[in-house]
């Protein structure tokens, strides 16, 4: 493993029963790298970002972070997901729809990690929270509760709360799919001042200009398999198999992008 | 009529009422400890044994006759020589039947709670003890408020069974002042009054809860 590798992703696979949604998956993320995993609803791009922190356990293959494997112990057997707890605070995840907890206010969401997973006390992690939720510029809705925000102010909320994982890697499952076409722009806006401090990400995205622009690759996936790996222009420009032609093809027909 | 007739009334329906809200603390309390562990328990492991030992402890409490549960509590086992104080055979039986009833209106607002609620909490690194305690409990809690409260006021309404195993609360004294004085309408009339004092405070005090742990 090269010493700057800080994800490896080895023949990951999943089968629900009969059907197979992720085979023979295999990538790798250095330090400070940022890949886009986009392909056609259904490809297994979602299924294999939550495979990453184990949200979807695989049921073949592995993952490892810094050369730790994920969610099994040294014999290979798999961790609970107690054991599992450790690992997945090193790994910080936003979801499609936000998951913000209700009951909880905005700078508490952003809260709860630092004080009840790394031990830091409740003015520490306050304060902190307050930090981070400016740095999505959202410091003035610190005590407001969740529900009392919009969708885009929810998910900076939520992206605030990741990073307050201090987190080795962020997965990002499509953050903007949920979210009314007038608020992507704040939340991708959000992404790309993340993506410019040159922190490790791993972007399940529909918006194929923002993943030219944030990613240095991209991945494309279809029937659970990845198609093309590559630098993002040259995924996005040249590509090779007939599949991502004809994927790309329908995005502009549709006039999604550009 | 005589001119006693009034005090006496008052005093054996306000003693009764004493142990009626007595007996209620005592077995709502028994049965929302039992009904929360239990429910906890149910959602938090996949343990099998543990499914079925709760499953058959809510369908048997569920389909006995309380009275039937209640006679065997304090006359079976005294038969078998364990002797229970009344109010103690009652507010355990009355807990115990309604920890098979709680269980399930405890384990529907924890499932009630969406998936995603949990998925964060497990992706930030709870563990899920803390994830459950945290994020999913007072969600859940909150969701089956409601049904806790009219479960709360059935059991008002069912501590009248225990006069049947001779707790002296208000149907008790009630039958006792009847069976004494013959003032059959007006003794049972006054008694239906007190319990809908005491059913209105329980349906109060519950609504006040339910405003107070909403979501602003």
């Amino acid at each position: 493993m090269a010493a700057d590798t800080l994800l490896e992703v080895a023949n990951l696979g999943k089968t629900f029963g009969h059907l197979t949604v992720l085979k023979n998956v295999s990538f790798k993320l250095d330090r400070g790298e940022r890949v886009a995993l986009i392909g056609p609803s259904g490809s297994g791009k979602s299924t294999c970002l939550r495979a990453i922190n184990y949200l979807e356990p695989p049921t073949e293959g592995e993952i490892s972070l810094e050369g730790q494997l994920i969610g099994r112990r040294r014999n290979g057997q798999p961790m609970t997901d107690r054991e599992m707890a450790p690992q997945r605070a090193e790994i910080g995840m936003v979801f499609q729809h936000f998951h913000l907890w209700p009951h909880l206010s905005v700078r508490a969401n952003v809260a709860l990690q630092p004080r009840k997973v790394r031990g830091m006390s409740r003015d520490d992690a306050e304060m902190l929270a307050g930090d981070l939720l400016g740095k999505v510029h959202l410091a003035h809705k610190a005590e407001e509760m969740p529900q009392r925000l919009s969708g885009g102010q929810q998910q900076r909320v939520a992206i605030a709360r990741a990073l307050a994982q201090q987190p080795k890697l962020l997965l990002f499952d499509e953050p903007t799919s949920a979210l009314d076409p007038e608020l992507v722009g704040e939340v991708l806006t959000v992404i790309k001042e993340l993506a410019a401090e040159g922190r490790a990400m791993v972007l399940v995205t529909h918006e194929i200009a923002f993943a030219r622009e944030v990613a240095d690759r991209i991945i494309f996936m279809d029937g659970g398999q990845i198609v093309e790996d590559g630098p993002a222009k040259a995924v996005l420009d040249r590509p090779k198999s007939p599949r991502l032609k004809q994927f790309l093809a329908s995005l502009k027909l549709g006039g999604a992008d550009e | 009529m005589s001119d006693a007739l009034p005090g006496l009334i008052a005093e054996a329906l306000l003693t009764g009422a004493l142990v009626t809200v007595n007996v209620t603390a005592g077995a709502l309390t028994v049965a929302l400890a039992i009904g929360m562990a239990l429910a906890a328990a149910a959602v938090m492991t996949n343990n099998r044994m543990l499914q079925t030992t709760i499953r058959v402890y809510v369908e048997a409490l569920r389909n006995v006759p309380s009275l039937t549960f209640l006679f065997l509590l304090y006359f079976g086992l005294a038969s078998l020589g364990i002797r229970l104080p009344s109010m103690l055979a009652a507010i355990v039986g009355l807990g115990l039947i309604g920890g098979a009833v709680t269980v399930d209106i405890f384990r529907s607002g924890f499932l009630s709670v969406p998936a995603g609620q949990s998925e964060a909490a497990a992706s930030i690194g709870l563990t899920p003890f803390v994830a459950f305690r945290l994020i999913v409990f007072p969600q859940g809690l909150r969701l089956a408020l409601p049904s806790l409260g009219n479960y709360a006021v059935a059991l008002v309404k069912d501590t009248s069974l225990v006069a049947a195993i001779a707790a002296p609360e208000i149907m008790f004294n009630a039958r006792q002042l009847v069976n004494e004085t013959f003032e059959t309408a007006l003794i049972y009339g006054s008694a239906a009054l007190v319990y809908l004092v005491l059913t209105g405070a329980v349906a109060q005090f519950t609504s006040l809860v339910e405003r107070r742990l909403e979501v602003r």
